[in-house]
């Protein structure tokens, strides 16, 4: 059973009216056009959506993760690709520098990012290592008081706009996983470059590209938390960021169902409305049922990382079901619309080639069932 | 300057109404209420001379306890403080609310009291007039222009087919109309800052209602629309249809 307060009401409130007013207008043509709506993070950065979970002395708003995850929802219900680029501005760049960034590194990169001043990224993939994130290839050569770093990351969301990125390399090969730490990097450092933009099925108006280094020199300062803690920190980071991967599920899920249930009561044929047939009926019902289940899942998982305790299992289960659900919920949605269902107009078909990304980024579902199997193994003994 | 804004909680405009079974009130039960729109005007409004003035801006809201959620609203749109004239159910007279608001009115010393034109679910459009009256003050409503030079006030109003120029002295009353502002969204912050501003509450002073509801109606259902043709051969038939059938010209 999930109890929201009435701030959590508000935000949910005050988020929906947003994405209406500034995101449904241009997230049609923004998916087309494969444009990142830099206006609708503008806006965002004004009512301190980009800092939400920060503390307010990093120009954050102090906000708990149950907000963020009703933020995530509501967005990803107008435009999913919006929302991806928003999570991974939050939870990827600008949390990990909240978590294990030094003081000084938290008011010269947190402070312009919570405040939106700054666009933030994330650098962990590479062309040779997508699940096995751990088989990195880029490295980060200590030299005098600088790191120098070479190799390349693909599939990095937001580089194409982003000021500031998170980037992980090895710094010790012989110590495998345990030889990884976790650097800030700014666009304009010599030999850093980010490369061509990705074209994709959905997600279209979140920018993806490669990033290329190129003995590009790293201030020592710039570091994450500590050497070799890299491979920690981002599994910490992307346990987090499955919660809200999830969300964005959720949210993509709720406006199929919306969507399809409306035009069920609308669209007539054999001169009944197609919503009286029981085959349209179960249709419904199943995608009502899966939400519900996501639902619960989801904010179980964000109660239990709020409250600090161990969520990894939950926030696994809540990002299988979720993205996979809302995968199947939007081609339902497509299905019940028929031929308009498939037009660009009835948007219905973006959900469903923005929901296919949900199963792939952040762990594929493959990854999260490792991780549930994983967590299960150690349950063991008290099935 | 010393700013009173009343609203109301109104039933969303997404809401699909319900009658009770009597059919003499709408059906709370499932109905998600949100802020007047109007009355986000006059809260905008509010802000705004507050910005340029300084000053402070009071929310009063009548109503049951669901309307703090309406209060709240107002205060994360950065409202200062708030009163809830609390009664068992909202007023189907706007005398009677009009009454109990400007009992709480008189006693707070504004400088402007604004409030949306109308409220979106009874549409009675009456308070703006009546406060003016009850506080023996100018009311000018359906405003969308508001000027404030030292007490002097310009307001614009919307006429048939015209817009009309007002002016009077502070203190006034005012009412909001659509075009006036585009109200802020409420900010993260103002969300985090209205959790901790106290509502005061208090009994609203209310008169009987002298307004009686018989019983309220659905709608007509809509019957199908006609296409008469999608060349220009079709306008003599389309205008004799609007003519004769719909006799909308
Ligand atoms: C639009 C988009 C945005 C992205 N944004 C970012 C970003 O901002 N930052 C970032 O670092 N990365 C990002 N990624 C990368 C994303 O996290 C990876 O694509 C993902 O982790 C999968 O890696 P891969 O593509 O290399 O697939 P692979 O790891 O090569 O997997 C291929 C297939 O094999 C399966 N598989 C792999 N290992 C196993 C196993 N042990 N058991 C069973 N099946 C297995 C996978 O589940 C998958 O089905 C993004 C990707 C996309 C498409």
């Amino acid at each position: 059973m999930i109890h929201f307060s009435e701030e959590h009401e508000m935000v949910r409130n005050m988020v929906r009216d947003f994405a209406q007013k500034e995101m449904a207008p241009i997230a049609i043509e923004a998916d087309e056009q494969e444009r990142f709506p830099k206006e609708t993070f503008q806006k965002m950065a004004e009512l301190i959506l980009l800092g939400l979970p920060f503390d307010p002395k990093y120009g954050g708003a102090g906000m708990d993760i149950i907000a963020y995850t009703i933020t995530l929802e509501e967005l990803a219900r107008v435009c999913a690709a919006t929302a991806l680029s928003y999570s991974a501005h939050v939870s990827l760049a600008a949390s990990p520098i909240d978590m294990f960034g030094t003081e000084a590194q938290k008011q010269k990169y947190l402070v312009p990012l919570a405040k939106g001043e700054k666009i933030g990224s994330f650098g962990l993939t590479e062309p040779g290592s997508g699940s096995d994130a751990g088989s990195m290839k880029t490295t980060a050569v200590p030299e005098g008081d600088h790191y120098v770093l070479n190799g390349s990351k693909m599939w990095i969301t937001n580089a194409e706009v982003a000021d500031i990125f998170v980037v992980a390399a090895v710094t010790d090969k012989s110590k495998g996983t345990r030889g990884i730490s976790n650097f800030i990097i700014e666009r304009d450092f010599a030999g850093f470059e980010v490369g061509k933009k990705e074209k994709k099925l959905g997600m279209r108006a979140s920018p993806t590209s490669m990033l290329h280094f190129t003995d590009c020199r790293v201030p020592k300062e710039n570091l994450l938390g500590e050497e070799n803690q890299g491979f920690k920190q981002f599994l910490k980071v992307l346990n987090g960021g499955r919660v809200g991967i999830a969300a964005q599920a959720l949210g993509i899920a709720k406006e199929s169902l919306k969507r399809a249930m409306l035009y069920a009561q609308e669209r007539e044929q054999f001169g009944k409305k197609i919503g009286e047939f029981q085959g349209i009926q179960f249709k419904l019902a199943d995608m009502a049922t899966k939400i519900k289940a996501s639902e619960l899942m989801i904010y179980d998982a964000a109660e239990k990382k709020q409250a600090g305790l161990p969520y990894i299992h939950e926030a696994g289960m809540a990002k299988l079901f979720a993205t996979e659900a809302a995968t199947d919920i939007a081609n339902q949605a497509i299905q019940i619309h028929g031929g308009v269902g498939y037009t660009k107009e009835f948007e219905v078909e973006r959900f469903w080639r923005d929901a296919k990304l949900l199963e792939i980024g952040e762990g594929t579902s493959e990854v999260q069932r490792i991780v549930i199997y994983r967590e299960l193994l150690k349950e063991i003994d008290r099935l | 300057m010393n700013i009173a804004v009343c609203v109301k909680q109104t039933p969303d405009t997404e809401t699909r109404v319900k009658l009770t079974d009597d059919q003499k009130a709408v059906n709370e039960s499932d109905i998600n209420f949100i802020l007047n729109p109007y009355d986000e005007f006059a809260v905008e409004e509010a802000l705004k001379l507050r910005e340029t003035n300084g000053g402070e801006v009071t929310i009063i809201s009548l109503g049951p306890d669901r309307v703090k959620s309406a209060i709240r609203s107002a205060l994360a749109m950065g409202a200062d403080k708030a009163i809830h004239l609390v009664a068992d159910k909202n007023p189907s007279d706007p005398n009677a609310v009009a009454g109990a608001l400007a009992e709480e009115l008189k006693t707070g010393n504004y400088d402007l009291i604004l409030l949306g034109k109308q409220a979106i679910d009874d549409d009675h459009a009456q308070l703006p007039s009546l406060l003016g009256e009850k506080l023996g003050l100018p009311a000018v409503t359906v405003v969308v222009k508001l000027d404030i030079n030292g007490d002097q006030v310009t307001a614009e109003r919307e006429i048939d087919g015209a817009h009309e120029i007002v002016t009077c002295n502070l203190p006034a009353v005012i009412g909001a109309q659509r075009g006036l502002n585009e109200p802020r969204y409420a900010s993260l912050k103002g969300i985090m800052k209205a959790k901790k501003i106290p509502i005061e509450e208090k009994p609203a002073a209310l008169a009987a209602d002298q307004l009686e509801i018989e019983s309220f109606n659905y709608p007509p259902e809509k019957s199908a629309g006609k296409i008469v043709g999608d060349s220009a051969d079709a306008v003599p038939e389309l205008l004799r249809l609007l003519h004769e059938e719909a006799k909308v010209i």
